[in-house]
Formats: structure tokens, sequence, C-alpha cells
């Protein structure tokens, strides 16, 4: 399977990120809601990342920070040193809904990235090569209301994989998913991070997740998120849920979360 | 009791051959039944009198006739037809009822006189206007469908424009909005005396009555449609590299197809509805204007003729637009099954 995407045109190489006193807030029709505040992060090119937190603490405003799609408030945010000002298909979002196009097959929905560059008719095989790579072969024909869940979302990542993003931003994708299809998920993203050269950011509120995906956890508090710790995860792939070490970690990332166990 | 049943059904079968019982089970008895009633319909058109006459009664008794001899064939054969025979079983109740009302109708109007002329006409009242002025009318059919299809589609491809633009750009909504609003429920035909003015001619003055009954829903609903798209999509755009002129056509026009449809549905009635107003513009050809030239000579049977020919129409394009709809929106969940 990797010598599938080694055929494709170099990929390109993974990004580095400098995330530098990161503040942002909303703007409530005239008061002012902050969901970031002072956020400094580095990533290294080829990391992944876990941003892990409650619920609705900023932590996917931050990826849409990175994506380019908002500008902070406050701070500045550079990929490879260069300023992010505007979304960059080498950053590529995936959302935490698969929001695919309903009116588009599954095949249109993948090829979505090259069309929009205009390189869809010089480039055709690689959704191809997406498609097989996330299991959808005989799915390109159909339509997202004909997909299951797992479908929708293993399409989503096709279409984010097929413009070969140097840093794929994961914004908790597998979050609706059953549970079955969601460690079913986990084992490929991992995998797919391994094989491809890309640098990973996944947002998630399972510490788990976080600890079997990640080689670094980043804790944030509430909102205003502010970066509480940091863990490195030295486990190497495949990680099980049951290890000692993770689950001794995990012990200690719920404590400060401020959870008991 | 049973055993008598039995005994019963036996010497039914035994009465008869046994191949006549298996038609008789296999026959569709409802359209035996329409048959009947369409014979009813051509028996009372030839055996009764008019009150008044009104001509073509003899061609409208060979018509219902034909049709009820048909039916009969149909009422034995119709399950070697496949999908067509399919259609007929379908509406076979329908047919009993046109018959009857057709049956009905003859007997109150031409045949009793109860609804008298000229105020009412029988069904071969309404046949013998086509029959006398039926290539007068086609003329009027083309004129019609001419205006009409000129009125609509440069209607709907203004207001479709029109409707993105409002949907898509802020700026143009806040200028563009509250007018469209302000003149949406201003019916269409108000405008005549501006139109007198600036069209050249009085066709074109009709084209734009036309256009305009028929762009201002269309409009408004693609405007709503393109607004109510899911902010999520255009930002999966945009991260993927998307222009807006990208976003517009791959996920504004497509999304907001739903809505648009509703408007071009909706376009289709009113134009047709201001049709009539339209063709009184110094027209010389055209439905609307022989339904005003008949009106104003009591010529009820040649309105009512031509009401039928419009209502034919209109419903024909209706339903070219509903095959357009599925084929388009077949992406629509639970849609097409």
């Amino acid at each position: 399977m990797s010598a599938v995407f080694a055929s494709v045109a170099d990929p390109r190489p993974s990004l580095s990120l400098a995330i530098r006193n990161v503040g942002h807030q909303f703007d409530l029709g005239g008061s002012k809601l902050p969901v970031l505040d002072s956020v400094s992060l580095d990533v290294q090119a080829g990391e992944f990342v876990a941003l892990l937190g409650p619920s609705g603490c900023g932590k996917s405003t931050l990826l849409r920070l990175i994506a380019g799609l908002e500008a902070p408030t406050s701070g500045s945010i550079a990929a490879d040193g260069v300023p992010i000002a505007r979304p960059d298909p080498s950053r590529i979002l995936v959302f935490q809904d698969p929001t695919l196009f309903p009116w588009a097959t599954v095949r249109a929905n993948v090829g979505t990235g090259l069309e929009a560059r205009g390189v869809l008719n010089a480039q055709r095989g690689r959704v191809d090569e997406a498609l097989a790579l996330t299991g959808l072969t005989g799915f390109a024909k159909a339509y997202p209301h004909q997909l299951s869940g797992g479908m929708a979302q293993r399409a989503a990542l096709a279409r984010a994989l097929v413009n070969d993003p140097a840093l794929l931003l994961l914004d908790e994708p597998l979050g609706k998913l059953d549970s079955l299809t969601r460690l079913t998920l986990q084992e490929e993203l991992v995998k797919l991070w391994r094989r491809r050269d890309f640098t990973a950011l996944l947002v998630t509120h399972d510490v788990e997740e976080a600890l079997l995906l990640a080689g670094r956890v980043v804790v944030f508090s509430d909102r205003p998120a502010r970066i509480k710790a940091e863990f490195a995860v030295g486990k190497p792939y495949p990680r099980h849920r049951d290890d000692p070490e993770i689950v001794a970690l995990r012990r200690e990332i719920l404590e400060t979360l401020g959870l008991r166990t | 009791m049973s055993e008598a049943i039995q005994t019963f059904n036996q010497r039914q079968t035994a009465s008869r051959p046994a191949w006549l019982g298996s038609v008789w089970q296999t026959a569709w008895k409802q359209g035996l039944v329409a048959a009947l009633t369409w014979g009813a319909a051509a028996l009372v058109t030839v055996a009764l009198r008019d009150v008044v006459p009104w001509g073509s009664g003899p061609l409208f008794a060979k018509i219902t006739a034909g049709a009820a001899l048909l039916l009969l064939v149909l009422g034995f054969g119709v399950h070697r037809l496949g999908r067509v025979g399919e259609g007929f079983v379908h509406y076979g109740p329908w047919l009993i009822a046109i018959g009857v009302w057709l049956t009905l109708w003859e007997l109150t109007t031409a045949k009793f006189g109860w609804l008298p002329k000229p105020f009412f006409s029988p069904p071969h009242g309404l046949l013998n206007v086509y029959v006398t002025d039926g290539p007068r009318l086609l003329i009027c059919i083309g004129y019609t469908l001419r205006l009409w299809g000129l009125g609509f589609l440069s209607g709907v491809l203004v207001g479709y424009a029109l409707g993105v633009a409002l949907g898509w750009s802020k700026e143009f909504s806040y200028w563009g909005m509250p007018i469209l609003k302000l003149i949406g429920p201003v019916p269409a035909t108000a405008w005549i005396p501006c139109t007198f003015y600036f069209f050249p001619t009085t066709f074109d003055a009709s084209i734009f009555i036309v256009a305009l009954a028929s762009g201002i829903p269309v409009a408004i609903l693609t405007a709503s449609g393109v607004a109510s798209i899911n902010k999520a999509y255009y930002d999966v755009g945009r991260v993927l590299g998307a222009s807006d002129w990208y976003l517009i056509r791959k996920i504004a026009v497509p999304g907001s197809l739903p809505h648009v449809f509703v408007g071009l549905f909706m376009g289709l009635y009113y134009s047709f509805a201001v049709l009539v107003v339209a063709e009184m513009l110094g027209a010389k050809f055209g439905l609307g204007w022989y339904i005003q030239f008949q009106t104003a000579y009591s010529g009820y049977a040649n309105v009512y003729a031509t009401l039928l020919i419009m209502a034919i129409l209109c419903s024909g394009i209706v339903r070219l637009l509903f095959v357009g709809r599925d084929r388009l929106l077949t992406w629509q969940k639970g849609f097409i099954s």
C-alpha cells in the first residue's frame, strides 16, 4: 500500500509550526468572549501532537487559526517560519462532521481539492489512490447519504490526504463515531501517519485516544484555553490501551484535568 | 354450510366452460365498469336530442364509444401490456369517474338544458370548438408558448443570477433584499403603464411582465437557498484551496438547487397566471388574447376549451420540471428510493 503513494509526485515534506502567544476572542454582538489565552507551542516537522482538553475550551478554534480560516486576535502562528495568512492546501483541516458535499459523489468529494486548484484532470489517479488507501474504492460512485458514519469520515480523510498535506489538522474526527469504528479508524490513522510524511495535530477530549495516537499530549485548561501541561508518550506503535505505561500516563493526565480515577 | 357453498361452486363451474371462468377471474373489472360508463356517455349523446344544437355530437359519441370499446378490450387483455397496462389499472377508478362525469355533463347541459347555453357547454360543445376553430387555436398555442417561453426563460435566468448574488454577497443583499421584498408582492401586471414607456414594442412589454412574474420567486428562493447553505461547506472548500468563484459554482449553486426548484414551480404558476393579462397588450394571437376575444362575444364554450388547453399545457410543463428536478436532485436523501 505504501508503494501506491510512493508513486505519486513526492509528498510534501512535513511542516513545523511555531505558535507564539496566541490569544483569540469571539465578538458576540458587543461582548467579547475570550477563547484562547497566550498559547505558545512548537510542533516539530513530522510530529503527532494531541491537543487535549474539555469540550468547548477553544482547541478547535486553535485549529481554525492554524488552518488560516480565521486570524488570531493577538500573537502569531508561523508554518515553517512563514506567518499564516490564509488557508493553504498544504495545511488541511478535517472537521468533526465529515461535511461531505451531499450533492457530489464520494469520488467528486475526494477530488474537490485537486479540482479547486485546477489539477484534477492531470492527477486523476490520485483520487483513486486516496480512495484505495481509505478502503472506499467500491464506494466511489455513492452519494454521502448512502455512507455510514465511519465511511463518511473515511471519505473526509481521503479528501484531505489526496492533497498530500504537510500538516493534517484533525478536529475530533472520530468524536461522533461508534466505539468499534472509532477503534478501527484510530489504528488506521496511526498507520497513515507512519506511512506518509506529514505533521499531525489532533484535537480530542478522549485521553485514551490521545495516548494511543500521539507522540506528545498537550493538555489545555477550560475556556479561555491555556496550556496546562505537556506529556511525552515514548511508547512505540502499535500501542495497547492496557499497557502499564499508558495506564499510568492516563491517570496522570486525568488528574491534571481535575478528575480522579 | 361450507358444503353447500362447495356444491354450489361445483355446479357453477360445471354449468359453463372452464376457460370462461378463468377469463372472468383474470379480467380487469374496473376496466369493464369504465367501458360501461364511457358507453353510457356515448349512448346519451346520440340517443337524446340537444335542447339547443351544439354540433359535433356524433363525433363526440364516436370518440367515447371508441374509448368504451378500447376499455372493453383492455378489460380482458390489460395484463398483457406490462407497465402500460399497470398504468391503466392504477387509473381504473379515475376512468370510471370520468365516464360518469361525461354522462352527467352531457345530461345537465345539452340534453336537459339545466345548465343553459351560452354560459355552459356540453363536452361535445368544447369538441366542436376544436373542430371548427382548430387552426386558429394552434396558432394561438404557438404564440402563447413563444411569449411564455421567452418570458419565463429570461425571468428565470435573471432571477437566478440575482438570487445567487443576493445570497452570496452581504453588500448586494443589504441593498437588494429590501427592494426585492418591496417589489415582490406587487402584482406583475401593475407595471403595465411603465412597461409601455420603457419597451419599444408591446410584445417586449408582455415578455417583461411574464419574466417579472416568474423571476421574482426564483430570485427570492435562490437567495434564501444560497444563504441557508451550511457555512462549514465553505470552510471545507477554502481549506482545500478553493477560490470564491469555485465556492459559488461548486457549493452555492448545487447546494441551493432544492430551494431554486421551489422558486421555479412558483414562478411557473405565476407566469401562467399573468399570461392572459400580458396578452392583452396589443396581441393579435395567443390563448390569453383568444379568451378575452371570446369572452367579449359570449363564446364561453371557446373560453372553456381554451382554458382546458392552458391547463394541459401548464401541467405538462410542471411534469417536465418534475422530471428535471428528479434528475438533478438524486443526491437528496430519501428523494428517490
